[in-house]
C-alpha cells in the first residue's frame, strides 16, 4: 500500500486530487477568515469554495499521477529516474491508462479520449434533437435545454475535434518526418492527461447547483458573468484544455521544425505536416486569448472584477472581440490538419502526386495570416463600430480564395490518376470535398454583411457550422482514423461496414443539415427550445435524420473495438503509400526506426519513374527499379 | 494536357447544372415575406449570390464526378496515375477567379449596406427597451409615451430604433424587415428600417438571454400613418424613470463620431 502511494499512478493520482481539492477548501476558508468575512457564504460570492478547488484538484491529479515528478526532482535538485523506456509501448489495454511517454500510445489515448467524448456529445445532440422535434417543450424544460447545447458544443469543440486531431498526428506526424519521438514527451504526457479532466470539469457542471452552462459555447457576458456555478467549470476547464492545445502546439512546432529527417527540406514535407505546422501556429497565438477571456469572465464572477460589467466601467462588446480573436482563428484550427488528412488519403488513393504541392502549402500560410484578421465577421449586428464591418466583410471573402485553392487542387490530384475507391477513407475525402464547398459557400453568403444581418443567430448559422464542423472536420477525422487505422493497431478494419458507415453519414448529414439553412432563412432563430408550429415538419424530418445520424455511428464504433481486436492482420504498407510512416511495420516498432531514414525527394511522386521519397535503414540507397513507365513530360 | 480533356463540353456541363440549380433556387422565396424597402434590396442580394454559388457547386461537382467516372481505376490496376505535378496557368486561374468573385460581392454587400441604412426623409425615433424576457417601447418624439409587449409603426416612413438593454444582451429581429440588431446593457445601438407593407409581424430575440429566451417575442404593427397617430394619442403611459436613465446613460456605439453624426 505504501509502495503504491509512493509510485505516481492511480491511487497517488486521485489521493493527490483529495489532498488538493482540501488545500483549495482550506485556503478560502483560511482567507475568509482573516479577512473577516463570513466563512461559508456561497451565491452571493461565486463559490469560491468550489472554483479554488476545482482548481487546485485537477492540478493535484495531475501531480499524484507523476505528470511533474521529472521535473520537480529536477527542480529540487534531487536525482531524476532516468528514462529506461521500459514504459514505451503499449502490451495490453491496461498500458493506455499509464503515464506514457511513447508518442505512439499518447496518440491512441488522445484518439480514444475524444471519441469518448464525441458520443458524449453526440447523446446530448440526440436529447436536443428529440426535444427540437415538436415545437412547445416535452422532454427538457428551456433551462436544461441551454445546457444541454452549450455542453454539446463545448465537448464537441474542445474536448473532440481539437484534441482529436492531435491525437492522430501525435501518432502519425513522427513516423511520418523520420523522428523516433516528439521533441518533448513529457510535455507530450502531460498535455494529454490534461484533457479528460477538462472534459470532466465541462460534464461535472451537471451536478454544480443551478445546472450546467447554459450560456452557449460562446459564453458571452454578462449572461455569463451572472451565471450559477456551472458557468465556472466551463471557464476551467477552458484553462485546462487550452493548456493542453498549447502545449501540444509548442510540441508540434519545435518537432517539425527540428526534427525531420536529413533531407526533408520544408518543400518535401507531406502536406499533413504542413498543415500542422500551420495550425500550431494559429494555436500558439490564438488559444491564449480565449483563456484569457474566460478568465476574466471567472474574476467577474468570483473576484468581483468589472471587466464586462458596463455598471462598473466595463465594456460588454470586449468580451466579444477577445472570444473571437481566438474563437475564428479555431475554426482553421478544426479545419486545417483535415486539410492535411485529405491530401494524404486523395494522393494515395489517386496515384497521382498533388496538384500544385507548393501552392497547398502556401495556401495553408495564407489562411493562418487571413484568419487574424476577420474575427469581426461574428459581430456585424453586435453593436460593435460599424466602420469595422466592411474591412472584415473584405478580408472574410478573401479566405476562401486559399480555401478554394485547395479545393481546386484535390480536384486536380484525382485527374489523370488512378482512383481506388476501395477504402473508406477515400470514400469520405471526396465526399468531404462536397459537403465542404456547400459549407464554404454558406460561409461566404455569411461574411456579406447585408445577409448576415438577416440570418445570423439563426438556424443558417447551426446549418453553416454543421456543415464546416460535421461535414468538413468530423469527414476528415473518419478519413484519417480509416486511413491509418491499419498503421495504429496493425489490424485491418471490415470495408463493407466502413461503407454503411459512410453512406448513412452522408445521408443522415445532408437530411439533417440542409434543412436548417431553409427554416434559419424562414426565420427560426437558434438556441430555442420551442419554436413556431410552422417549423414543426422540418424539425421533425431534421430530428428523424439526425437520430438515424447518430445511429449509424455505432456501426463506426463496432467496427473499430471489432476490427483492432480480431481484424485481419495489417502489412506494412496496405495503401501503398509514400510516406515515410508506412515503411516500417503496422504497428511500428516502439523506436520507431532503428536508424533515422534518409529523404531524397517529395512525399507524393507517385508515377514517376524511380522517384523515392525516402531511404530506409538497411535499404540500399540505389534508386529503385524503374517502372514501366512511358509517360513523358506534361 | 488540358488538351487531353474535353473543356468545351464539361463548361457546358457546368452551365446547364448550374442552370437548373439555379432556376429551381430562384423560384423558393427563401427569406420569406418583404415588408421593408431593405428587404427586396437584400433578396436580391442573395439570388446574385445563389447564382454565382450555383456556378462554383456545378463545377466543383462536374470536375469531381467526372474524374471519378474517367480517371477511375480498374479492378486490379496497381499502376499509378501520370506523374503531374501542377500547371502554373490552371493554378492562377483558380486564385484570380475566385478573388475576382469575393470582391464583387464584397462591393456588391458593401453597396447595399450603404443602402439600406441611408437616412431617407424624416426618421421617426423609437426607443427599444429589452430585458430578461420582454420587450417595451418608447415614442420620443410623442413625449416619450410607452408600451410594453407591442411595437407600432407607421408604414412608409423611416423608423430609428435606439436600443437599450437593462440586463443581458438581446437581439431585435423581425424577419420581415430583414434587420437585426443586438440590445446591448450600457451602449445604445441603432437600427435603421422603413416598413413598407401594412401588416403584423413578429419581433423575435436572436441572442441567447436564458430560459426565457425562446418566447422573448413582441407584436409588430405597421398601420398607416393616421391610424399610428391615433394610437400614439391613447397611449397612456410614459418611459419610467429607469428606463429614460438608459437613455440619457447609454453611450453610443460608434464612440468618435459626433453625436447625430451618420444622418441622424
Amino acid at each position: 500500500m505504501v509502495a503504491a502511494i509512493k509510485q505516481p499512478g492511480w491511487i497517488r493520482g486521485l489521493l493527490g486530487a483529495v489532498a488538493a481539492a482540501a488545500f483549495g477548501v482550506g485556503l478560502v476558508v483560511v482567507l475568509r477568515a482573516i479577512s473577516g468575512l463570513e466563512i461559508w457564504q456561497t451565491e452571493q460570492t461565486g463559490y469560491p469554495h468550489v472554483v479554488v478547488p476545482l482548481i487546485t484538484g485537477p492540478l493535484g491529479f495531475l501531480a499524484g499521477f507523476g505528470c511533474f515528478d521529472y521535473w520537480l526532482r529536477w527542480a529540487a535538485g534531487m536525482p531524476t529516474i532516468p528514462e529506461d523506456h521500459s514504459q514505451h509501448g503499449a502490451k495490453s489495454w491496461k498500458d493506455y491508462f499509464r503515464f506514457n511517454t511513447d508518442h505512439k500510445v499518447i496518440g491512441i489515448q488522445y484518439i480514444c479520449t475524444t471519441f469518448f467524448f464525441f458520443f458524449v456529445g453526440g447523446l446530448m445532440a440526440m436529447l436536443i434533437r428529440a426535444e427540437l422535434a415538436q415545437p412547445g417543450d416535452q422532454i427538457v424544460n428551456a433551462a436544461t435545454f441551454n445546457s444541454l447545447f452549450s455542453t454539446h458544443a463545448v465537448l464537441m469543440i474542445f474536448v473532440f475535434v481539437i484534441p482529436v486531431f492531435a491525437g492522430i498526428a501525435n501518432y502519425v506526424l513522427p513516423l511520418m518526418i523520420g523522428a523516433p519521438d516528439m521533441a518533448f514527451p513529457r510535455l507530450n504526457a502531460l498535455s494529454f492527461w490534461m484533457l479528460p479532466l477538462a472534459g470532466l470539469l465541462f460534464i461535472g457542471s451537471f451536478l454544480a447547483p443551478g445546472g450546467a452552462f447554459d450560456a452557449g459555447w460562446t459564453g458571452y457576458a454578462p449572461l455569463s458573468t451572472g451565471a450559477p456555478l456551472g458557468q465556472s467549470f466551463f471557464n476551467l476547464g477552458v484553462q485546462f484544455a487550452g493548456a493542453s492545445s498549447i502545449a501540444t502546439a509548442l510540441n508540434f512546432l519545435v518537432t517539425i521544425i527540428t526534427m525531420r529527417a536529413p533531407g526533408m527540406t520544408f518543400w518535401r514535407m507531406p502536406l499533413l505536416v504542413w498543415a500542422n505546422l500551420s495550425t500550431s501556429l494559429l494555436v500558439v497565438a490564438a488559444t491564449p486569448f480565449v483563456a484569457g477571456a474566460q478568465f476574466m469572465v471567472l474574476f467577474d464572477r468570483v473576484l468581483g472584477t468589472q471587466f464586462f460589467q458596463f455598471a462598473g466601467g466595463g465594456d460588454v462588446i470586449s468580451y466579444q472581440h477577445i472570444f473571437w480573436f481566438y474563437s475564428h482563428p479555431a475554426v482553421y484550427i478544426m479545419m486545417l490538419p483535415g486539410f492535411g488528412i485529405i491530401s494524404e488519403v486523395i494522393s494515395t488513393h489517386a496515384r497521382k502526386p498533388i496538384f500544385g504541392y507548393r501552392l497547398m502549402a502556401l495556401a495553408l500560410i495564407g489562411i493562418v495570416v487571413l484568419s487574424y484578421s476577420v474575427w469581426a465577421h461574428h459581430m456585424f449586428v453586435a453593436g460593435m463600430f460599424s466602420w469595422l464591418r466592411v474591412p472584415m466583410m473584405i478580408t472574410t471573402l478573401l479566405i476562401a480564395v486559399p480555401t478554394g485553392i485547395k479545393i481546386f487542387s484535390w480536384l486536380g490530384t484525382l485527374y489523370f490518376g488512378k482512383i481506388h475507391t476501395y477504402s473508406t477513407a477515400m470514400l469520405f475525402a471526396l465526399a468531404f470535398i462536397v459537403t465542404f464547398t456547400i459549407g464554404g459557400i454558406s460561409g461566404v453568403m455569411l461574411g456579406m454583411v447585408p445577409l448576415d444581418i438577416h440570418v445570423s443567430d439563426t438556424y443558417f448559422i447551426v446549418a453553416h457550422i454543421h456543415f464546416v464542423l460535421f461535414g468538413g472536420s468530423v469527414f476528415t477525422i473518419f478519413a484519417g482514423i480509416y486511413h491509418w487505422f491499419p498503421k495504429m493497431t496493425g489490424r485491418m478494419y471490415d470495408e463493407k461496414l466502413g461503407r454503411v458507415h459512410f453512406w448513412g453519414t452522408v445521408a443522415g448529414t445532408w437530411g439533417t443539415f440542409i434543412p436548417m439553412h431553409w427554416i434559419g432563412m424562414d426565420g427560426m432563430p437558434r438556441r430555442v427550445a420551442d419554436y413556431a408550429a410552422q417549423f414543426g415538419d422540418w424539425n421533425l424530418l431534421i430530428s428523424i435524420c439526425a437520430f438515424f445520424l447518430g445511429a449509424v455511428q455505432l456501426v463506426f464504433l463496432y467496427n473499430m473495438i471489432v476490427s483492432w481486436r480480431f481484424g485481419p492482420r495489417a502489412e506494412a504498407n496496405p495503401w501503398r503509400a509514400n510516406s515515410i510512416e508506412w515503411q516500417v511495420s503496422s504497428p511500428p516498432p516502439v523506436f520507431n526506426f532503428p536508424e533515422i531514414p534518409r529523404v531524397v525527394g517529395g512525399p507524393y511522386e507517385f508515377g514517376v519513374p524511380g522517384a523515392r521519397h525516402a531511404i530506409m535503414p538497411g535499404e540500399s540507397a540505389e534508386v529503385a527499379e524503374p517502372e514501366p513507365s512511358v509517360v513523358g513530360q506534361t | 494536357m488540358m488538351g487531353r480533356l474535353p473543356i468545351a463540353k464539361m463548361l457546358a456541363a457546368t452551365v446547364a447544372l448550374a442552370a437548373a440549380i439555379s432556376a429551381v433556387m430562384l423560384s423558393i422565396n427563401w427569406n420569406g415575406q418583404e415588408a421593408s424597402t431593405a428587404a427586396p434590396e437584400i433578396d436580391d442580394l442573395l439570388n446574385v449570390m445563389i447564382v454565382l454559388s450555383s456556378l462554383v457547386f456545378s463545377l466543383v461537382m462536374v470536375m469531381l464526378f467526372y474524374a471519378l467516372w474517367k480517371f477511375k481505376a480498374k479492378p486490379g490496376d496497381e499502376s499509378d496515375g501520370e506523374p503531374i505535378h501542377g500547371n502554373t496557368k490552371l493554378e492562377v486561374a483558380w486564385t484570380l477567379i475566385p478573388t475576382v468573385i469575393v470582391l464583387f460581392a464584397a462591393g456588391y454587400s458593401w453597396k447595399v449596406l450603404n443602402d439600406i441604412e441611408k437616412t431617407e426623409g424624416q426618421p421617426i425615433t423609437v426607443d427599444v427597451f429589452s430585458q430578461q424576457y420582454a420587450w417595451s417601447f418608447g415614442y420620443p418624439g410623442k413625449g416619450n409615451k410607452y408600451v410594453e409587449g407591442e411595437l407600432h409603426v407607421p408604414v412608409n416612413r423611416q423608423v430609428k430604433f435606439k436600443m437599450h438593454s437593462q440586463d443581458v444582451i438581446h437581439s431585435f429581429w423581425v424577419p420581415e424587415w430583414r434587420v437585426k440588431k443586438d440590445n446591448v446593457p450600457g451602449i445604445t445601438t441603432t437600427a435603421t428600417v422603413t416598413p413598407d407593407r401594412v401588416g403584423t409581424y413578429q419581433l423575435i430575440c436572436t441572442e441567447l438571454c436564458g430560459f426565457g429566451h425562446a418566447s422573448m417575442r413582441a407584436k409588430v404593427v405597421v398601420e398607416p400613418p393616421a391610424q399610428f397617430r391615433k394610437w400614439v394619442a391613447g397611449l397612456k403611459e410614459t418611459v419610467p424613470p429607469p428606463y429614460m436613465e438608459s437613455i440619457r446613460q447609454d453611450t453610443e456605439e460608434n464612440p468618435g463620431q459626433p453625436v447625430g453624426a451618420g444622418g441622424a
